[in-house]
């Protein structure tokens, strides 16, 4: 039977790679370094952790990997696609321009032409003005060659999707049935530029979705094994497999603390809980609820863009095990932002280095047995020690509370390398979990992950009253998990929001649901 | 007069959301819609109210309607220079400057377009000194101003002029051809003098917007707590300091009206205090005791970066500075408080400044 997972995350630092048996036991692990080109690290996991059981290859049937691709192709603006940018809504919508606000870089980089045409809806429905598909079509052939990608965004395709389906069928008559079209429905919720900018990046990243899958595959191919069942992480820490991917690469971006939460929550077996993954330069904080991370509702950016796609609530502060820790002139204490990060091997105090770190605080107080050299720290001060547990403690704590729902004490689970630095108790907090393979967290998280789907739509409750809305709403995010490749059979709604919208009638309300299950095997 | 760049703009935008009081809608669109027109016609021409002569006419400007359906549909800019086209068209003479109604949220940046598309210039100065939930609720109604006759024009160049009997009936009018040309206008109304609009308006309210969003930007970039600065020029008091740990909303006759409850921190340990609001906040109280009310200005600072939480951006965890903002001296006059004071928005108390509490 070949029914055995490989997970493999892409961290800033390490890449990690876990192999599970059938039974979801941990049977091997490693961690290597990450490299620049990002695959070498993942070949080198990959072969470490196969290697360390024997037979292991013939039993894998399933390969899952979160990586920092698409993120990285942002941010170095390197290997984007060049996108034609399609915009449904005039005679609204001239006064912005589609881009207008983006880093001048990135939007050199992915596009130079745009189009605003005839179309789009209207809040309860009512075409703002009928499709121009004879625009469509003349821009279709102007753009034949000359981009990419197509990106299709309508004034409320939240509420109706049609015009963007037609249109990306008359861009695809013309360019090809798989030419890749991105359609800002299948991406973003209402708000029509942060949306529009959602759908952009995501058409510019379809190359590196593919090349990523396809490398992925060939890198399984090469350890021997062909023809498994291959997955990218997504950012609400839940697996699309690659075909679905490639269609919604954005999805993958900040998989890696996704990855870590879902981990933790497995480790532990717990569903409600902040997860604290603590790594060499930062500490991530995220929420688990109902075994899920919880999701930002606010605006995010993205390599300098504002967008309004599901990304998950995290909070990052300064503190991992290469943080600096400073004694200042009026004696207070204080630890990071800044670290030796990856160097903490060779430059904190325990290790012979010259620096004193985080991680030497942790040594000297006693807490982090095993690691680096006692003796080299037995001099430090230990008033110092004591300030500097005591403020790492504190940071903690504050972040922990932050991502609180309410006010009553929570758990606690810690995972990553840097989690010697945190003590066992702290405040406002239930009971502090270091489970068994804290080191792995993430790439368990993308070993065990389920699929999701997701709608968000605005219904008018006048209409169909609320239950029909919500019925409605949990259908559709059904069928979305069905497509991402969840079992019929196992799938449940996790999450339903409903939020009223002001100065509107019809009682017009957005509903989000989410629904989840198991992947089809 | 003065000249209004991008950088202008991005202060604006910053302390427009401050004057918000929570409500107003996201300055986002109208910033963005700014700095295109920035780039169209070049940057902003903004007089005073004093540099206005006492026989030129200026009108008010502004969207009317759902500001989701704003930031979904969004302008073309061409629906605020049809609604003042109207207007004059109406009243048989141009306007000589156009001035924002509302000084808090999106309505405070929008007419910038309007004004540069209609190539005149900008009043610094405002019917509101913040954001109100109706288009009634400006000092000009405290005067008589009416606000008819009113422009209203959509994006598809539909326009309709309304002759209502009184702003109340103005304003029902035009949310209802709001909601037929698909949740969202602009409007050109409160047509007057130079000589009423010195007397009647709030004044230098966009500068002060400027002035506040450059002030959180010179704090961040020098690295210090702008909310202590921000209080001293806006005369503000911090009226509490705490974690968010309960927000409900609700739709109401059109309206957004719920509470948030904060839990104190630092110097508010122990305490409670909780804000009602109805698109904007309405009335702060802490443990029983009223800290501040309408018309008061009642904001919500990030205790880290000072920036405004609007109530749709209230969440759990969040940590906030509850900050109480005198409103302009029109507004505490008894016909200032008969329709925007306490009891006008269904609160059995006496209104208290703020200042004085």
């Amino acid at each position: 039977m070949k029914d055995w997972r490989i997970g493999i995350d892409v961290g800033g630092t390490n890449t990690d790679a876990v192999v599970l048996d059938n039974e979801l036991n941990l049977v091997a692990a490693v961690k290597c370094p990450t490299t620049e080109d990002v695959m070498g690290g993942i070949r080198a996991a990959m072969a470490a952790a196969l290697s360390q059981v024997e037979g292991a290859r013939e039993h894998i049937g399933y390969a899952m990997l979160g990586t920092t691709h698409c993120t990285n192709a942002i941010v170095e603006r390197k290997r984007l696609d060049r996108v034609a940018v399609i915009r449904l809504g005039a005679p609204a919508t001239a006064a912005i321009k589609p881009m207008v606000d983006w880093p001048a870089e990135l939007r050199e980089a992915i596009s130079d032409r745009w189009y605003l045409v005839g179309g789009g809806h209207e809040f309860d429905g009512r075409e703002i003005a009928p499709l121009d598909t004879d625009e469509l079509e003349r821009i279709a052939v102007e753009i034949d060659g000359a981009c990419d990608s197509v990106a299709i965004t309508s004034v409320f395709s939240p509420v109706d999707a049609s015009h963007e389906k037609r249109a990306a069928e008359i861009v695809r008559a013309r360019l090809g049935a798989d030419f890749p079209v991105s359609i800002s429905s299948e991406i973003g919720s209402v708000s029509l530029l942060e949306r529009e900018n959602a759908t952009i990046l995501n058409a510019a990243l379809v190359t590196v979705a593919k090349t990523t899958s396809e490398s992925f595959v060939a890198a399984l191919a090469a350890e021997g094994i062909e023809d498994a069942e291959v997955y990218l992480c997504q950012n609400d820490g839940t697996l699309m497999s690659a075909a679905y991917a490639m269609r919604y690469p954005i999805l993958t971006i900040a998989c890696g603390p996704t990855n870590s939460i879902r981990g933790a929550s497995f480790l532990t077996g717990l569903k409600d809980a902040v997860v604290v993954d603590v790594g060499g330069t930062t500490a991530d904080l995220g929420a688990l609820t109902h075994g899920f991370p919880r999701e930002s509702l606010l605006a995010v950016e993205i390599g300098g863009v504002r967008t309004n796609f599901r990304m998950p609530d995290i909070i990052s502060i300064g503190l991992g095990g290469g943080s600096i820790v400073r004694k200042h002139d009026d004696g207070h204490v204080t630890v990071g932002p800044d670290s030796v990060g990856y160097q903490v091997l060779t430059r904190a105090l325990c290790f012979g280095g010259d620096v004193l770190t985080a991680t030497d605080i942790a040594v000297a107080s006693g807490a982090a047995e095993g690691v680096g050299d006692p003796g080299k720290v037995a001099d430090l001060d230990p008033g110092l020690v004591a300030a500097a547990s005591a403020e790492m403690a504190r940071m903690v704590e504050e972040c922990v509370d932050k991502m609180k729902t309410s006010a009553g004490d929570i758990d606690v689970i810690l995972v990553g390398g840097g989690s010697i630095l945190i003590p066992d108790t702290l405040k406002g907090v239930r009971k502090v979990h270091k489970p068994e393979n804290f080191g792995v967290a993430n790439a368990i998280g993308s070993a065990i992950s389920q699929v999701s789907g997701q709608i968000e739509r605005i219904f008018s409750l006048d209409e169909m009253g609320r239950a029909e809305a919500l019925a409605k709403a949990k259908e559709l995010a059904t069928e979305e998990a069905v497509k991402a490749g969840a079992d019929p059979a196992t799938i449940e709604i996790i999450d339903v929001e409903d939020v009223p919208l002001a100065y509107l009638p019809g009682n017009a309300t957005r509903v989000r649901v989410k629904a989840v299950g198991s992947l089809r095997l | 007069m003065r000249i209004i760049g991008k950088r202008e703009v991005e202060d604006m935008a910053v302390g427009a959301a401050v004057l918000a009081s929570g409500g107003g809608g996201d300055p986002y669109i109208g910033k963005l819609m700014a700095l295109q027109a920035i780039e169209e016609y070049g940057p902003f021409q903004m007089v005073t109210l004093d540099e206005l002569d006492d026989d030129a006419w200026v009108c008010a400007s502004h969207m009317l309607g759902a500001p989701t359906v704003l930031v979904e549909k969004v302008p073309n800019g061409r629906e605020g220079v049809g609604a003042v086209d109207a207007l004059e068209a109406r009243l048989g003479r141009k306007f000589d400057a156009i001035m924002p109604l509302e000084a808090g949220g999106l309505n405070s940046l929008l007419p910038f377009q309007v004004a540069a598309a209609k190539g005149v210039p900008i009043v610094d100065a405002d019917g509101m000194g913040r954001a109100f939930p109706e288009l009634r609720h400006v000092t000009w109604t405290l005067f008589d101003v009416p606000a008819c006759p009113a422009a209203v024009c959509d994006e598809k160049g539909d326009t309709v002029v309304i002759e209502a009997i009184d702003n109340a009936w103005a304003e029902r009018l035009a949310r209802n051809v709001a909601i037929t040309t698909g949740g969202s206008v602009f409007m050109a109304d409160y047509a007057m003098t130079g000589a009423q609009a010195k007397k009647t308006s709030i004044p230098g309210t966009s500068t002060y917007c400027e002035v506040v969003g450059r002030t959180i930007r010179e704090a961040h970039e020098a690295g210090g707590d702008p909310i202590p600065v921000i209080l001293e020029l806006l005369k503000g008091k911090e009226l509490f300091r705490g974690k968010l740990d309960d927000v409900s909303r609700r739709t109401v006759g059109g309206f957004v009206r719920g509470y948030a409850h904060f839990e104190g921190i630092d110097a508010c340990h122990g305490r409670t205090c909780e804000i009602e609001f109805q698109n904007e906040h309405l009335i702060a109280r802490s443990d029983g005791e009223v800290l501040c009310s309408a018309p008061d200005l009642i904001a919500v600072l990030d205790a880290e970066t000072a920036l405004p939480i609007t109530t749709e951006g209230l969440k759990y965890g969040a940590r906030g500075v509850v900050v109480g903002i005198p409103v302009h001296e029109h507004w505490r006059s008894p016909r200032g408080l008969e329709i925007a004071g306490p009891r006008y928005f269904g609160y059995d108390i006496d209104y208290v400044p703020v200042e004085q509490r």
